[in-house]
């Protein structure tokens, strides 16, 4: 099972497009892998025959463990050395590295990002390599934790903390309270305990990381979206016109572009923290939750503040896309410097997300609704409003550059020409 | 289990090994009528008369050269050097001829030779009488090198060493030759390339040979009582072959390691070490490994500032924070 992503620890073998016999060549498509982030296609990188499968399709395995074995015609398959797989059990040890005849299945690599700068949380964060390996065994993310080596080096200890960490504060682990079954045998749902994929795990592992370890703050704003629906009614208008290629601009899209611009007003938001230091982020890397059946992912618009309204529509509307079907490479799910939530269309009036690490800080954005409002001349009139959250990461962020980053979202929100400029 | 010094310790191998072999023979200056130089020898030549115990010219190239030579002829020779300083005369013999004879023969000579004596500094003989060519010598695929650090292993293996049938180059050390231990009266070796963990711990691994692990152990108490500090410490015994897998095995339980050697830095065993560790247990370190050594200058004759030069306790244990931090 190749490692597809920096937090990857087990795959599940969504399915193989190959049958033992069979001959691949260099590149060939052997199968799919899900990860914690995404569905990624398996590439061939030993041309050869399959000599045996070892993973079945849906079978759930560790990084490492072998999955097939590719070689010469008639040769015998090596026994694999890792144990067999177990179905919808992560396994805690990663085995050995297989036998050279074993596995050679790589990712098809994800596309190279050109301009981006390297973002890799784990690269540059200052680890031993001992608490790396002890973070990737206990599926921490070293990037998220404050090191007290030398330097700010996360050490073994560090780890240790952060492992035995969560399990103090919060009771996990399966709850063996006894729930009645229901009293006239037909429940909404049956009683079950359902196995969770790799998403889901991250997303648990990762938000409680969060909220355990980052102290939160909260800010709220009402914002008069009344401009910004005309805008974006009359834009759209226009945009319809030019046919089969016409964008339709979301209100999220707005939202987007108006983020990175407050961003560059505020830029004290657009930072990390770094165990002894606050890393100040040049580039607005914008991820936004895209919610899928089973879970959400964050895609990333890299270099935010440089794009256009148009160019950040077009961008979110292709990642939107690849999220849905699970397409979206690590590549792109990682390096974000902010995130956008946005439960608006639910009609969700107002909430707060927990911050996506190492993100200083996340916006939440409520419906755009109709209510009684107090005008400018102290007339009660029709307003259309809409209630912004932004949820900060009190090392990096104090209350008041927190609401300037809000007044800026705001005035930007209220005079949306102001983007265009 | 009797207890006596390291010099007694050495005495009692030879004579053990003069005693089961009549191929043994000791050669060096001052080894027979003077008792040698440090008195190691003492009461040898009265045992097993002249012919066993034979005294050298001044002439280390000579007298190696004899050495190597009857070795390859069946004798198994022990030859005493007042300093392995004086090695540096003989580097021919011992390098060349010793340590290449048997792969050049294919194997058909062999070449049981010892080389003995004391190999340090720290006693005020100056420059030229200091040398520890520990590093120098084991880096030649050839060649065994030991260093014995308590009476217990200079016994055990220098009785190795005479049993050997590669030359085997025994690196004392004079500060060490009233150093008490107990040696169990029973015949016993200490095998070659086998280290051995002098003390156990958890949270740093030191690894030393020679008079550093008697240093670096009294370090290991000082951390423990001032400083709360678990400390293991591994003594190589061998340099060449060298136990990798008890070094590994130590940092793969502490995830720290801290290296003293009373040898230069440059080049020193402890180099090795310290790449041997990287490469085969990187995923294991916590911390940089550090390096506590001589102070990078020829030995130096003010007696103070020599004291200064040499690892000390001191300094091993402000090294270890540095790791422990």
């Amino acid at each position: 099972m190749p490692k597809l992503s920096d937090t990857m620890s087990v795959g599940t073998l969504v399915k193989w497009n190959i049958k033992e016999g069979q001959t691949v060549a260099f590149g060939d498509i052997l199968g799919e892998v899900e990860t914690d982030k995404a569905t990624m296609e398996l590439s061939c990188t030993v041309p050869g025959t399959i000599l045996k499968i070892y993973a079945p399709a849906g079978s759930q395995l560790p990084v490492g463990a072998p999955i097939c074995a590719i070689g010469k015609k008639g040769e015998a398959a090596p026994e694999p050395s890792a144990p067999a797989p177990k179905a919808a059990a992560p396994a805690t040890a990663v085995p050995a590295i297989p036998e050279k005849t074993e596995v050679s299945c790589v990712p098809a690599a994800p596309a190279s990002s050109g301009s981006v700068a390297p973002q890799s949380d784990a690269s540059r964060t200052k680890a031993s390599p001992y608490a790396k390996r002890m973070a990737e065994k206990a599926a921490l993310n070293v990037a998220a934790l404050s090191g007290t080596g030398p330097g700010g080096r996360v050490v073994g200890r560090d780890v240790a903390a952060a492992a035995s960490a969560p399990a103090v504060a919060a009771p996990s682990g399966p709850l063996n309270v006894a729930v009645a079954p229901p009293a006239d045998g037909k429940g909404i749902q049956p009683d079950a305990d359902v196995p969770v994929g790799g998403m889901r795990q991250t997303i648990a592992r990762r938000l409680l990381e969060s909220k355990v370890t980052v102290p939160h703050f909260y800010l709220e704003v009402e914002v008069d979206a009344a401009p910004l629906m005309a805008m974006r009614e009359s834009l759209n208008k226009r945009l319809a016109d030019a046919g089969a290629d016409a964008i339709k601009l979301s209100v999220n899209d707005f939202i987007l572009k108006a983020s990175a611009e407050a961003l560059r007003r505020v830029p004290a938001v657009n930072a990390s923290w770094a165990g002894t230091s606050i890393r100040t982020h040049g580039a607005v890397h914008l991820s936004f939750g895209v919610a899928l059946e089973d879970g959400l992912v964050t895609p990333v618009i890299r270099d935010a503040h440089a794009k256009t309204l148009k160019d950040i529509a077009v961008e979110a509307k292709s990642l939107i896309g690849k999220a849905r079907s699970k397409k979206l490479t690590p590549n792109e799910m990682s390096g974000s410097t902010f995130t956008v939530t946005n439960l608006g269309m639910y009609g969700v009036t107002g909430f707060f997300g927990i911050i996506n690490v190492p993100n200083a800080a996340i916006l939440s954005v409520g419906a755009t609704i109709k209510k009684p409002v107090v005008d400018a001349q102290d007339r009660l009139v029709i307003g259309h409003r809409m209630v912004i959250g932004l949820s900060g990461d009190h090392r990096v962020v104090d209350g008041a550059n927190g609401a300037q980053f809000l007044q800026a979202l705001k005035q930007l929100l209220e005079e949306p020409a102001l983007m265009l400029i | 289990m009797a207890v006596i010094s390291y010099r007694e310790a050495l005495r009692a191998a030879m004579r053990e090994e003069l005693k089961r072999d009549d191929k043994v023979v000791i050669m060096g200056e001052e080894v027979a009528q003077f008792n040698g130089a440090y008195k190691v020898t003492e009461g040898l030549l009265k045992e097993f008369g002249p012919k066993r115990v034979v005294d050298t010219p001044i002439s280390e190239a000579g007298f190696i050269g004899l050495g190597i030579g009857a070795s390859m002829l069946g004798i198994r020779p022990v030859m005493e050097l007042m300093f392995w300083s004086f090695s540096y005369v003989a580097f021919d013999q011992i390098v060349n001829n010793a340590g290449n004879i048997r792969y050049m023969s294919g194997g058909l000579i062999n070449c049981p030779i010892v080389i003995r004596g004391p190999a340090n500094g720290g006693t005020n003989v100056g420059a030229t009488h200091s040398h520890t060519p520990e590093a120098i010598l084991a880096s030649h695929p050839g060649i065994k090198v030991v260093c014995p650090a308590t009476p217990y292993d200079a016994k055990g293996l220098l009785k190795a060493a005479i049993r050997d049938n590669d030359p085997v180059y025994v690196m004392e050390n004079t500060i060490l030759y009233n150093d008490k231990g107990e040696v169990p009266d029973e015949d016993y070796i200490v095998p070659l390339g086998v280290a051995d963990v002098k003390r156990e711990g958890s949270d740093l691994t030191i690894v030393a040979h020679g008079r550093a692990v008697i240093t670096s152990l009294k370090a290991a108490e000082v951390l423990e009582k001032e400083h709360g500090v678990s400390v293991e410490v591994v003594d190589l015994r061998s340099i060449r072959p060298l136990d990798e897998e008890t070094i590994l095995a130590s940092v793969r339980k502490t995830h720290r390691a801290l290296l003293v050697e009373e040898n230069k830095p440059f080049c020193g065993v402890d180099a090795q070490v310290a790449y041997l560790i990287q490469s085969k247990a990187f995923d294991e370190l916590d911390a940089p490994i550090h390096r506590v050594s001589s102070i990078d200058a020829p030995q130096i004759y003010c007696k103070r500032l020599e004291d200064q030069q040499l690892p000390d306790v001191n300094r091993v244990v402000r090294e270890a924070l540095k790791v422990l931090a």
